[in-house]
C-alpha cells in the first residue's frame, strides 16, 4: 500500500466559484495515474464519504490527458459567509493525502 | 495567407493588477497579436469586493499594468480588452478604472475611444425578470427572490462576448467591461474573424488566467496563442517558462468543477475530445475543443448583501487542562455571552442580535465540520472569537465581552480566580469593518445578450 501523497505530483482544493469547490488530484507519469485508475479506489463513493455529502452531490472525472482526477462537490458553507473557514477553498484537500492505493 | 487565416491572441496576464514581465508584453507585441485580452476580476476575494465596491488589487498594480498595456496596444493599432473590471466588475470598480484609464491617457499624451460597458444590474429589471419566470436557480443556490434583490448591495451579470463586439463594431480602440465571462474576453474576436467555436473559447480558457498553464510558472505573466484553422498554438512569452500537453490539459481542470465542459452565456465548450501535443519543448498545439450552441441565452448573476460588522479577538491557549476540553470551554462561554449580552441589551433586545463564533485552530479551524482528525495534538491552539452585528459598535462591545468572558472563564482542574487565554494585541479586538455575503447563484434569460450592457463612450486624451 502506498499513500496518495506519496505518488501524486500535486493534490489540490479550490473554489469553483463561490459555491463548488473542487478537488485535483495529478500525476506526473502514466504509470501511477494508471495504477490509480486501475485501483478504482478513487470514486464519487470514497469522496462522498470523506466530505460527508450524499454520493449524488459528488461529480467525478478521470481526465487521462491531463494524468488528473477531479471532484466537484457543493461547500459545505458558501464562499465569505460567517461560518465559511476556508474562503479559497485551498486547504480542503488534506484528507485525501492519506488515502491508500495498492 | 489573409489576416483572418489565423487569429494571434496575446492574454497580458491573469489578473490585471497581479503583475507581468515587461519584456513578455514586448515579446507577445513582436508576433502581432489581433489584439490585447486581460481579465481583471474574479470571485476569488470572496463577496466584500463585490458588496463594498472596493478593488481586491491595490490602484498602483492596476495602473503600471494598464499602462503598459494600454501603450502596447496603441502604438500598435490594436484593441485592448480588459473585462471585470476592478475585482468585481460593478459601478464603482468600472468607475475606478474609467478614472485610471482617462489618466493614463492624459499622462501618455494618447487619445482613443474607450468604451466603458457597465455590468451593474437594475433591481427592477431583476424584479421583472424573476416576476416573468426568466430567473433559474443553478446548483446550488440560495433562495432568490425581491426580498433579496432589496436586500443586495450590489448584482452584476456576467456579460457574453456580444458586448465586447459591439462596443469594437462601433470604433472602440480600449474597452473596460463590468464583470464578464472570463473567456468572452479572449473568445469574441477570434470567433467573429472565422475561427471555430470550440477552439477559441478553449484558447479563450487558457488565455484568461495568463501564464498560469505553463508547467511551472513562478510569478504572473503573458500567454500567446495563434489559432487557425483545425488548431491552436499555446506558447508562453517569458523564455524561461514552457507550456507541455498535460500542463495545457490540466490547466481546464483549475477552478472549475466540470474539466469537460465549461458553460458559456452562449453555449457549452466541450472539451471531452481535444487532443494536445508538443510543436516543441514550450508550445503546445490543441486541436479537437468543440462548441455547443446554447438554446436558450442566458446570463450569470452574482449578488452580495451586507452580513453585518464583524470585530475579532486572536488568543492562544496553552494550558493543557483548557486545551483537553476546549469543547465544553467554547460553550460555557457561549452560554456566558448569550447571558451577559441580554443583560446589556434589556431594554432593546433588537439591537442586541448578533452571531458569536469561535474558530479552534490546532483543532478544526481550517476545515470546521469536515475535519476527519478529532484528536488535539498540538501544545497550544489559537482561537478566534468572531462576532457579527448590526453594528461596529456593538460587535466590538458583545467581543469584548467575550474576551472578558473567556480571559477568566473557570475550568475544575483550577481553584481560584484565572486567566486562560493569552491574547497578543492591545486593543484585544480587531474591527474588521462590514462583511458581505454571496446571496445569488442563478442565471437570468435576457431579450437579447446587450440589452444587461449598456456601453458607454468616453474620448479618452
Amino acid at each position: 500500500m502506498t499513500k496518495l501523497g506519496e505518488i501524486a505530483k500535486l493534490i489540490r482544493s479550490k473554489n469553483a466559484g463561490p459555491f463548488e469547490l473542487t478537488f485535483d488530484i495529478m500525476f506526473d507519469t502514466v504509470e501511477n495515474y494508471e495504477r490509480v485508475r486501475r485501483s478504482t479506489v478513487l470514486s464519487a463513493a470514497l469522496i462522498s464519504e470523506i466530505y460527508h455529502l450524499p454520493v449524488e452531490k459528488v461529480k467525478f472525472f478521470e481526465v487521462p490527458a491531463a494524468l488528473s482526477f477531479k471532484a466537484s462537490i457543493p461547500r459545505a458553507n458558501f464562499q465569505g459567509d460567517i461560518d465559511d473557514t476556508d474562503s479559497h477553498g485551498g486547504q480542503q484537500y488534506a484528507p485525501l493525502i492519506d488515502i491508500e492505493i495498492p | 495567407m489573409t489576416a483572418f487565416d489565423e487569429v494571434r491572441v496575446l492574454s497580458a496576464t491573469g489578473v490585471c493588477g497581479s503583475g507581468f514581465k515587461e519584456s513578455s508584453l514586448e515579446a507577445g507585441m513582436a508576433k502581432m497579436p489581433h489584439f490585447i485580452g486581460c481579465d481583471a476580476g474574479s470571485t476569488d476575494p470572496g463577496p466584500f469586493s463585490l458588496g463594498s465596491g472596493k478593488m481586491a488589487f491595490p490602484e498602483r498594480a492596476i495602473r503600471r499594468d494598464l499602462k503598459l498595456m494600454i501603450k502596447a496596444a496603441r502604438s500598435a493599432g490594436v484593441p485592448l480588452l480588459v473585462g471585470s473590471a476592478g475585482t468585481a466588475g460593478g459601478a464603482p470598480h468600472l468607475a475606478k478604472y474609467k478614472d485610471i484609464v482617462l489618466d493614463i491617457a492624459k499622462e501618455e499624451n494618447l487619445k482613443f475611444s474607450l468604451a466603458l460597458i457597465h455590468a451593474e444590474q437594475d433591481k427592477s429589471y431583476l424584479k421583472r425578470k424573476l416576476a416573468e419566470g426568466l430567473v433559474t436557480p443553478l446548483d446550488p443556490a440560495p433562495e432568490f427572490s425581491d426580498d433579496v434583490i432589496d436586500r443586495s448591495a450590489r448584482i452584476v451579470g456576467m456579460m457574453g462576448e456580444e458586448p465586447y463586439l459591439r462596443a469594437l463594431e462601433n470604433g472602440a480602440d480600449v474597452i473596460v467591461a463590468g464583470r464578464s465571462s472570463d473567456c468572452a474576453i479572449f473568445a469574441g474576436i477570434p470567433v467573429s474573424k472565422g475561427i471555430a467555436p470550440g477552439l477559441a473559447w478553449h484558447a479563450a480558457k487558457i488565455l484568461e488566467c495568463g501564464a498560469a498553464a505553463a508547467v511551472a510558472r513562478p510569478s504572473p505573466d503573458c500567454m500567446f496563442a495563434t489559432l487557425r484553422g483545425d488548431h491552436f498554438d499555446i506558447e508562453p512569452l517569458a523564455p524561461e517558462l514552457r507550456c507541455s500537453p498535460q500542463s495545457v490539459a490540466a490547466h481546464s481542470l483549475y477552478e472549475n468543477s466540470d474539466p469537460f465542459r465549461l458553460v458559456e452565456s452562449s453555449g457549452v465548450v466541450d472539451l471531452s475530445d481535444a487532443t494536445y501535443e508538443a510543436l516543441d519543448e514550450r508550445r503546445v498545439r490543441v486541436r479537437g475543443s468543440k462548441f455547443e450552441p446554447a438554446n436558450i441565452y442566458t446570463v450569470k448573476l452574482e449578488g452580495a448583501e451586507k452580513a453585518g460588522y464583524q470585530s475579532i479577538v486572536i488568543g492562544g491557549i496553552r494550558d493543557p487542562y483548557i486545551i483537553r476540553q476546549i469543547d465544553s470551554w467554547v460553550e460555557r462561554l457561549r452560554e456566558r455571552v448569550a447571558t451577559r449580552v441580554q443583560e446589556m441589551f434589556a431594554d432593546d433586545p433588537i439591537a442586541g442580535r448578533h452571531v458569536f463564533d469561535v474558530r479552534i485552530y490546532g483543532k478544526n479551524g481550517v476545515m470546521g465540520a469536515l475535519e476527519p482528525v478529532d484528536t488535539i495534538n498540538s501544545h497550544e491552539i489559537c482561537i478566534i472569537m468572531q462576532v457579527t452585528a448590526a453594528t461596529q459598535e456593538i460587535a466590538t462591545g458583545i467581543v469584548s465581552i467575550a474576551r472578558h468572558q473567556g480571559l477568566h472563564l473557570p475550568i475544575p482542574e483550577w481553584g481560584g480566580f484565572i486567566t486562560g487565554v493569552a491574547c497578543p494585541f492591545s486593543p484585544a479586538y480587531l474591527e474588521r469593518g462590514e462583511v458581505y455575503r454571496f446571496n445569488v447563484n442563478h442565471v437570468v434569460a435576457p431579450a437579447d445578450p446587450y440589452e444587461m450592457f449598456p456601453i458607454e463612450y468616453v474620448n479618452a486624451g
